[in-house]
């Protein structure tokens, strides 16, 4: 919970790209760590492996979305450098 | 039979691989696989018509352990006006794209959109809606930036941000509601909140608030719109009328389903209340915008935020009504203004498309004599305004006449004034419009200029004005509703 | 941003921390509540791996990982569609090439292990893909422009083979009156094998070429 309140902090304060796409996945991260939180059960019960794949598909998705945030904003750059 | 949900979704989907493995082709692969695509989804809207709601559990798991699909009417509604405005914006692609390398990246990003809206109508689980909401995202941001500019880029990458900000938020939610009840399915989740009574009140809540915040900066809804416009307006035609006429649409079918379905138990009315009155802030600014926007693609992307305003008015009312005939009324309405919106702003922003290539520019102010040299899209923009607008015979005339008899019944009468507000000021950046587009030039003889895209984008434009408003009837047996008729 | 909202934000924002913190703790302490994890457990024998977390990601909710599998090809249209991509880095000096030439060939076969434990412990198509992925990478860093991938056709088709075999054998299992995505148990091995290694290939070539940066 406090690194999805300490994402969305840093992601609405900070003006660059980079910073911005850190605090995404510091938030996504924060997500995460709930799911996985959720998914234990005790010492003795077997964690539950549903959240589990859940965060696994997260993380592919988040991985993909800043990818391609990167790439729009490489080429931000490069059409800002030509103008 | 319920092998026809998933196939929505495959369909369009092994389209997108196709026409990404054979570029060469991407034409022609890209429009038979959308008369595909729209050959399933009228599949699916022929079963649930004859049918009633449709369900699929995917892998044969059952919930709570697998996936389901399902299509109500309302989805089934959404899915059609989906296909049609699909169809029409890829016959108009293949004119509008027709000499540019960017064919070849536009058709699969396309019909993975299409394949992601598909999912997410047809989605009966929340973690599902959550990838096909980030699905929807990458491709909507990765399409709007296709002309390359650094305007278009900047602003799409903004869209993509704030996608991801609002997309991460709603699955806060998700994991809340996971924690306490241990299910994702909507119907399942929906029958545990309602008996849970008290127990979980906070959790239902804070799910309820993340949830609905996330999804709010997704649908645009005031104040969180401030990437809409500059998004929309810098895109390429048929993107735009995609984003505006049926991308925007799916966060609000998300919020819609939250509000009246999984969390009808617990929402209150005046936190409903909170929604309707951002939604009516909505209208006004949206529409003020709208009428002092330079360009023809600004003024259509602030009239979206107006129109997604009006959506969200529709639920203090709903919630104020009490279950019966004048309550399924205003879901039709609310479902139909939605339909009409879609199909008017699509067909708005494939005309302001044909304007700006024809005159070079969209400067509203500069746009005299369009109207003699581009009869049919002057006429386009003429009646998709009308149906922005509300006059009758449209689909949003029913709307609107039904939203202000249910505020009546309802005691609410700052709705009609709202109303009232949205409708001069719509009349009035349409007539603006209209206005300069007659000049001095002269006329040509023939209606149609270019029938491959002029075409598409008048027929968007009769559906929403003359079928939605004509033919709105079968609208309420769709939607599985007692009261018959239009209003 | 000035100094001031910044602040402010932080504020409110800590306060919203502070509340969802006492709702989870409230949702997770005051009953522990009904949770899949016995259902699932209970369908690992009939999912046709005995790893938990794969069963969930390939069978009970396969749905999900056949649109995630499309979410990595968005992202990488997306960015083949900015342009042409830029170009490479010099070619490395002998000590870094002899390295990167036993590196790779380890990632490769660390991979095809990752792919294969997935059935029964922790491991599977990502895994495997990403490793496949940062071999290209480290191609890319080592002067390769083109980072160990073939030629366009070959790289488009390799991006969709893990979205493809994925939708096929699920529209073929429709077909043969299954269901979409369902498993005949006896086969489910095998399917999800089939399913993995496309996903691999296709995971491992989109990372790569996502790396490269633009068009083929």
């Amino acid at each position: 919970m406090i690194l999805f309140a300490l994402g969305i902090w840093s992601f609405l304060s900070h003006e660059a790209l980079l910073r911005k796409l850190i605090a995404f996945n510091v938030m996504g991260g924060g997500v995460f760590h709930v799911f996985i939180a959720v998914a234990y059960r005790g010492d003795t019960a077997p964690p539950d492996p549903v959240p589990h794949a859940l965060v696994l598909t997260g993380i592919v998705v988040a991985v993909s979305a800043t990818a391609l945030a990167l790439a729009l904003g490489g080429r931000a750059q490069d059409a800002a450098d030509h103008d | 039979m319920t092998d026809l949900l998933p196939l929505a979704v495959a369909v369009p989907l092994l389209a997108a691989l196709l026409v990404t493995a054979l570029p060469r082709q991407a034409a022609l692969l890209g429009v038979l696989g959308a008369a595909a695509t729209t050959l399933a989804a009228g599949a699916v809207l022929t079963a649930v018509w004859l049918n009633g709601a449709l369900t699929a559990d995917l892998g044969g798991w059952g919930v709570p352990l697998g996936i389901s699909m399902r299509a109500n009417g309302f989805a089934a509604a959404l899915l059609a006006m989906t296909a049609l405005v699909a169809l029409a914006t890829s016959v108009y692609a293949t004119g509008y794209f027709a000499d540019s390398p960017k064919a070849v990246h536009f058709w699969p990003l396309w019909l993975l959109l299409w394949a992601s809206l598909n999912a997410l109508l047809l989605a009966a689980d929340l973690f599902n809606l959550f990838v096909t909401l980030e699905l929807l995202g990458l491709c909507a941001a990765a399409l709007g930036a296709l002309t390359g500019s650094a305007d278009a880029v900047k602003a799409n990458l903004r869209y993509l941000l704030v996608g991801l900000l609002g997309s991460t938020t709603y699955l806060m939610g998700v994991a809340l509601l996971y924690s306490a009840y241990g299910a994702l399915d909507i119907a399942l989740l929906a029958e545990h909140i309602a008996a849970g009574g008290d127990e979980n009140n906070a959790v239902d809540a804070a799910a309820l608030t993340l949830m609905t915040v996330g999804l709010a900066l997704k649908a645009a809804l005031f104040p969180l719109h401030f990437w809409l416009p500059p998004a929309h307006a810098n895109a390429p035609a048929p993107v735009s009328a995609a984003l505006s006429a049926l991308v925007v649409k799916g966060a609000v079918y998300i919020i819609v389903i939250l509000w009246l379905e999984l969390f009808a138990s617990v929402a209150t009315a005046s936190a409903a209340m909170v929604l309707g009155l951002l939604g009516a802030a909505g209208v006004v600014w949206g529409s003020w915008r709208a009428l002092r926007a330079a360009r023809l693609k600004l003024m259509a992307a602030y009239s979206t935020v107006a129109q997604i305003g009006y959506l969200f008015m529709f639920l203090p009312l709903i919630a104020a009504t009490p279950p019966g005939p004048a309550r399924d009324n205003l879901f039709a309405a609310l479902v139909l203004m939605a339909l009409s919106h879609g199909f008017a702003k699509a067909g708005f922003f494939l005309a302001a498309g044909l304007v700006q290539q024809q005159a070079g520019h969209d400067r509203i102010d500069d746009l005299g004599g369009t109207a003699q040299q581009m009869p049919a899209t002057t006429f386009t923009i003429g009646l998709c305004g009308s149906a922005l607008i509300g006059l009758p015979p449209s689909g949003s005339f029913i709307g609107k006449w039904l939203m202000m008899q249910g505020a009546i019944e309802a005691g609410q009468w700052w709705w009609i004034v709202v109303l009232l507000i949205g409708t001069l000021l719509a009349a009035a950046y349409t007539f603006r419009v209209l206005s300069r587009a007659f000049g001095l030039e002269p006329t040509p003889l023939r209606f149609v200029t270019d029938a491959r895209s002029e075409i598409p984008a008048l027929m968007l434009a009769l559906t929403a004005v003359g079928v939605l408003g004509l033919a709105a009837g079968p609208l309420w047996t769709l939607l599985g509703l007692g009261a018959g008729g239009a209003a | 941003m000035s100094r001031d909202w910044s602040l402010l934000l932080g504020m409110l924002l800590a306060l919203l921390a502070c509340v969802l913190l006492w709702v989870l703790h409230g949702a997770l302490m005051d009953q522990p509540g009904p949770r899949l994890a016995d259902l699932a457990a209970a369908n690992v024998p009939y999912s046709g791996v005995s790893n938990p977390v794969t069963s969930v990601l390939l069978n009970f909710r396969a749905y999900d990982t056949l649109l995630e599998l499309a979410v990595v090809l968005a992202a990488l249209l997306g960015i083949w569609a900015l342009g042409p991509a830029v170009p490479g880095f010099q070619p490395s000096g002998p000590v870094l090439a002899s390295m990167v030439s036993w590196i790779v060939p380890l990632l490769i076969l660390a991979g095809g292990y990752m792919l294969w434990v997935g059935g029964h412990a922790p491991g599977g198509a990502f895994q495997a893909g990403a490793l496949l992925g940062a071999a290209g990478v480290i191609l890319r860093l080592g002067g390769d422009p083109r980072a160990g991938l073939p030629d366009e056709t070959m790289q488009r088709w390799l991006a969709v083979a893990g979205t493809a075999v994925f939708t096929l054998v699920g529209l073929a299992l429709a077909a043969a009156g299954e269901g979409f995505l369902t498993y005949p148990t006896d086969w489910a091995k095998w399917l999800i094998l089939l399913i993995e290694t496309a996903a691999t290939i296709a995971i491992g070539v989109t990372l790569a070429a996502a790396y490269v940066g633009g068009r083929p």
